[in-house]
């Protein structure tokens, strides 16, 4: 019981928030940092538990969010019937992905899946007839205030750890793992890899689909750069873990935190502390150091991975007692 | 006829300079088994080089000479303080190395947007517009210049590979870490080595580029998947198989972007690429076995 306590309690912390927290841009943070949690989770499937490590997750945020798009463009369907079907045409993407990637191993598998998520956002460029092309998609958000999607983007993300969590802790889990220390064992002691490969990938592909549909939903626009965007979501996808800890149930969930909190840190200037010393100072200096800083917000970013990927290389979750012994002194023993 | 011509040649042309930054890539592959994905934004590094020394009235292919070993020195620290450390650490994911290539290419790309701002660069030369005409054909000055460079480099690459003591390191790293140590080879050495090499021939790339192409801070990342398609077209660690894939690609761009449509320029090599892995795994390499 001790071992949930922790989960449960931000939970709770988490589903009280927006009545103690009325700023929309604080909830705007937080509907990111819970759209972070599921699409840095499911990749955590494939690629931390599944050793599958894939450069292309972009292509099943985009094809989620392009299927509530779609459903609304063509058929005047309401976007909110993507969060229902969106999941399900990422696995649809995702069988053939797999069926072409799963061949290759290691340093290829993950070429093959950037290729291919690459390839599925120049279809959707040069497809504009039926995606709108780099018009892109645009719908009225259903909601004006930011609540609803943030119990929708919390519940999401619940529910993504926990079915995550469950299937890691089950057969296929362990499944999982064996294949990603050395297929080839696996692959003896009877497990069929393809297949397990196969489940892992719908899992990934299905929550990051319904990331994907709820990105729609919630941003209103979407266009092929950015909703399958290397750069920002299947990289991203991939630093979010690795910074939280790969392989790891909650490595994810603490990589999305320390994410948009540092973007927002940065973007923002230390929350105006730059702003403000110029201002009491009187230094022109400081505020045009402030000014900087807000433009190095993926600069800082990336000096984070390098410094994580050094130092901690499995990650915050997963150096969790380096941390404790070398930054806090606590040592094992006392 | 005459435009298919054209074609061939814009896209042989273009080739050559794939060709370059392709076998950067393809021996720091074959030699440390893991990809770059910062070549492209080691490329754009380059091109900004250049530029700045244009400002300063030096002209882009004098400048290979400052960029060439600027980069090589940008590489060998990348890979002595940033790539090897990460050899010696337990981990999950054997990639981390690769993931750590992704954060450099972050930093990289966000240093230049820093430092330059996201604005197009353009250099321009009295030759950056110019060509000349054998037939009905045209010819780019620039583009040919930086052909016969790019050949030029490519060849001294593969003499050094070949002929030299160090050039035979690299090869035996590549075809078995482990027994190159045995026969007293320093590895680590040899992977600063290689990394530095590469980056400075995406370098001279990079320079060539510049004149007839536009800078900007996110100019890496399409160059760098250029030059892993490159990279498997032609099979890991082969330099023939970088020049086979450098100008498979050029062709399959230019006679895509000719014949389908200038948008299919990108997916047509996207395309080749995932035959190439699904039906010929091993790439070039495996049917020449050079």
């Amino acid at each position: 019981m001790k071992k949930n306590l922790l989960p449960l309690v931000l939970l709770a912390v988490l589903a009280l928030l927006p009545l103690a927290v009325k700023s929309n841009y604080f909830l705007h943070l937080m509907i990111l940092f819970l759209l972070w949690v599921v699409i840095g989770s499911s990749w955590n499937v494939l690629a931390g538990f599944t050793g599958q490590v894939s450069f292309g997750h972009a292509a099943f945020f985009g094809v989620g969010a392009y299927t509530a798009g779609l459903l609304f463009q063509h058929l005047q369907l309401s976007p909110w019937w993507g969060m229902a079907l969106g999941g399900f045409v990422a696995v649809l993407i995702g069988l053939p992905f797999g069926a072409i990637c799963f061949p290759l191993r290691g340093a290829y598998f993950a070429l093959a899946s950037l290729a291919l998520g690459e390839g599925i956002r120049h279809v959707a460029t040069i497809a504009e007839n039926f995606t709108g092309g780099m018009m892109g998609i645009m719908i009225m958000p259903t909601f004006i205030s930011k609540v609803p999607y943030y119990y929708i983007a919390l519940a999401l993300a619940v529910l993504s750890v926990l079915s995550i969590r469950l299937v890691i802790g089950a057969k296929p889990g362990y499944y999982f793992v064996s294949i990603r220390e050395d297929q080839d064992a696996a692959a003896s002691l009877g497990i069929n890899t393809t297949l397990y490969k196969n489940i892992s990938l719908s899992i990934s592909a299905f929550w990051t689909g319904m990331a994907g549909a709820l990105y729609m939903n919630y941003m209103g626009f979407i266009d092929p750069n950015v909703v399958f965007s290397l750069h920002d979501y299947s990289v991203m996808a991939i630093l979010v873990a690795i910074v939280g800890g790969v392989g790891t149930i909650y490595g994810p969930t603490v990589g999305a935190f320390i994410m948009v909190a540092f973007q927002e840190f940065f973007r923002t200037g230390f929350f105006g502390l730059f702003e403000y010393l110029g201002e009491k100072t009187g230094s022109t200096a400081i505020s045009a150091l402030g000014g900087a800083v807000q433009q190095a917000h993926v600069l800082g970013f990336g000096i984070l991975v390098i410094v994580v990927i050094l130092f901690l290389p499995n990650g915050v979750v997963g150096d969790w007692e380096k941390i404790k012994r070398n930054v806090f002194r606590i040592n094992q023993a006392g | 006829m005459d435009v298919f011509l054209q074609t061939v040649v814009a896209g042989v042309l273009k080739g050559g300079l794939y060709t370059l930054i392709g076998i950067g890539m393809t021996l720091i592959m074959g030699v440390m088994g893991i990809i770059n994905l910062a070549h492209g934004q080691l490329m754009m590094l380059a091109m900004y080089v250049t530029f700045v020394l244009n400002t300063m009235g030096v002209d882009p292919y004098v400048s290979l000479f400052v960029a060439m070993p600027l980069l090589f020195l940008l590489g060998v620290v990348i890979q002595k303080f940033l790539l090897n450390p990460l050899i010696k650490v337990e981990t999950i994911l054997p990639e981390n190395q690769v993931l750590m290539t992704v954060g450099i290419g972050m930093v990289l790309t966000e240093i230049a947007r820093f430092v330059f701002s996201s604005d197009y660069k353009y250099i321009t030369t009295d030759y950056s517009n110019r060509t000349f005409y054998l037939g009905k054909i045209s010819f780019s000055v620039a583009l040919t210049i930086a052909f016969g460079i790019a050949l030029v480099f490519t060849a001294a690459m593969f003499w050094f590979l070949l002929k030299t003591d160090l050039g035979r390191s690299i090869r035996a790293t590549a075809q078995d870490k482990d027994a190159a140590t045995l026969m007293g080879v320093n590895t680590g050495r040899i992977t600063v080595i290689t990394f530095g090499l590469g980056s400075g021939l995406v370098a001279a790339a990079g320079c060539l580029l510049a004149p007839v192409y536009y800078i900007f801070p996110d100019i890496g990342g399409p160059f760098t998947a250029k030059a892993f398609i490159i990279t498997i077209l032609g099979g890991l660690g082969s330099t023939v198989g970088a020049i086979f894939g450098g100008v498979t690609l050029g062709l399959a761009e230019s006679l895509g972007a000719t014949y389908l449509g200038m948008e299919y320029e990108d997916i047509v090599g996207l395309t080749i690429f995932i035959l190439v892995l699904l039906f010929l795994p091993g790439g070039f390499k495996r049917l020449t076995k050079v």
